[in-house]
């Protein structure tokens, strides 16, 4: 088994590691850095738990290998909270956009990139959007409002910063 | 395939460092679409969108909108599952698959043993699309060869393309599906490809709809016989999606919309 030498950025880190060839992405995450908010579901792609940002789109992490990551940027649950909640997460809780939460770091990732690319996503949109992360306890209902409110909420912040400019 | 314990290489080679395998560029009247090509990249094109319609509409159900980030065009192509979409599409489009290797030749091995006596440049091949998927997970591509990319005719005028899936849900393969593109020449339907995803050992080119499409008007009755046709034309197995003449009858209802769809897009009347 040979071994690499990566380095990834993770949440804005550059972290170096020797890792071997078969390790995936999510285990890197989850047992090289200890960053345990990245789930593991189904383990075959289908899920949409262990979604992390992969240079700013969304990747289901245990179909990559952590050596096709070398040099590039991962963003994580962990890095979405920057001393404050961020809106995804603010709107996730308000709107009870969860319940045993098992989804919700991959499904608050998928929503970032969504309201990136599409500031003001109509239901179908959002519904559209995350159709590849499942969530087994909300029946999504709750969860499309929250991303709708978030999205209506970073979309504030970008006016009033406009606003200050 | 190898999450599953299908396949078990003895090691990988990462190809992102290659130049050139990925993009997507219209010229000398075809569509060129590299090998590595995210599908994310092809659904988001407007330049499919408005040209290549057909590839747009398959390019939008493969999977899942997260799993379509870092899929490929090629993967979808070369790995050949018959419930990949774009083989179908390839083939009712006519495409050519372009590889480079050495399509005689193992692939070199890990140790780099032989890989001295290998000759000095690698070999170009074109292979059409007809004769490119050869079983079920199974390409003409030799072991030490890879896929480039793909070369899609570009449309002439008057022309129009359509797939129609059905899926039980997103990211599930397809109950069957259809892929049509087709051009309208002096009022009538001319050069018309058809063909089926996962309702066989590969992707099937469906003549006899074909034969039935072109030099008609387009209308419900040679839609009809089309249908019948791809339906007959169809190979499906009965498991957890359908029965055999249940994914016939799907076969047959995929046909008719997803020609009324090309026609309708040939006409400019549907976007």
């Amino acid at each position: 088994m040979s071994a690499h030498h990566v380095t990834i950025t993770v949440n804005g880190e550059p972290m170096e590691r020797e890792i071997e060839s078969r390790l995936l992405l999510v285990h890197f995450l989850r047992e090289e850095l200890g960053l345990t908010g990245t789930h593991i579901g189904c383990d075959t792609t289908s899920c949409g738990a262990c979604t992390v940002l992969l240079n700013g789109k969304p990747a289901k992490s245990c179909t990559v290998l952590a050596v096709a990551a070398d040099g590039a940027e991962v963003t994580t649950v962990e890095g979405l909270a920057n001393g404050e909640l961020h809106p995804i997460q603010q709107a996730f809780m308000e709107c009870h956009g969860l319940q045993c939460g098992f989804c919700t770091p991959g499904m608050m990732l998928t929503s970032k990139a969504l309201i990136e690319e599409n500031p003001d996503p109509t239901e179908a949109e959002v519904r559209w959007g995350i159709s590849g992360n499942l969530c087994r306890c909300t029946g999504y209902v709750n969860i499309v409002e929250a991303v709708r409110q978030a999205a209506a909420a970073i979309r504030s912040e970008a006016g009033e910063e406009a606003d200050h400019a | 395939m190898m999450r599953f314990r299908v396949a078990q290489p003895p090691a990988l080679v990462d190809l992102r460092r290659v130049p050139g395998l990925s993009g997507l560029r219209e010229e000398n009247g075809h569509l060129w679409v590299g090998a590595m090509t995210r599908q994310a990249e092809i659904e988001k094109s407007g330049l499919t969108r408005r040209r290549y319609p057909l590839l747009s509409d398959a390019a939008r159900v493969i999977a899942d909108p997260v799993v379509r980030n870092l899929a490929t065009v090629g993967g979808n192509v070369a790995h050949a599952d018959p419930g990949n979409d774009l083989p179908a599409v390839m083939l009712a489009y006519g495409a050519t698959m372009c590889a480079v290797g050495y399509p005689d030749r193992p692939a070199p091995s890990l140790s780099g043993e032989g890989s001295r006596s290998l000759p000095l440049a690698p070999e170009k091949r074109e292979i059409e699309a007809d004769d490119f998927f050869t079983g079920p997970f199974e390409t003409a591509l030799g072991e030490g060869e890879i896929l480039t990319g793909i070369r899609i005719p570009s449309p002439s005028a008057g022309s129009g393309g359509a797939y129609a899936k059905l899926e039980r849900k997103v990211g599930d393969y397809a109950v069957a599906a259809v892929a049509i593109q087709l051009r309208f020449h002096g009022g009538v339907i001319a050069d018309a490809g058809v063909a089926l995803t996962n309702v066989g050992l590969t992707a099937i080119r469906a003549e006899a709809a074909e034969g039935a499409l072109n030099g008609s008007d387009g209308g419900d009755e040679a839609l009809d016989r089309a249908a019948a046709a791809a339906a007959a034309a169809a190979e499906p197995m009965a498991d957890a999606r359908g029965s055999e003449a249940y994914k016939r009858a799907v076969v047959r209802t995929l046909t008719f919309r997803a020609a009324s769809k090309a026609i309708a897009r040939a006409r400019g009347e549907a976007a």
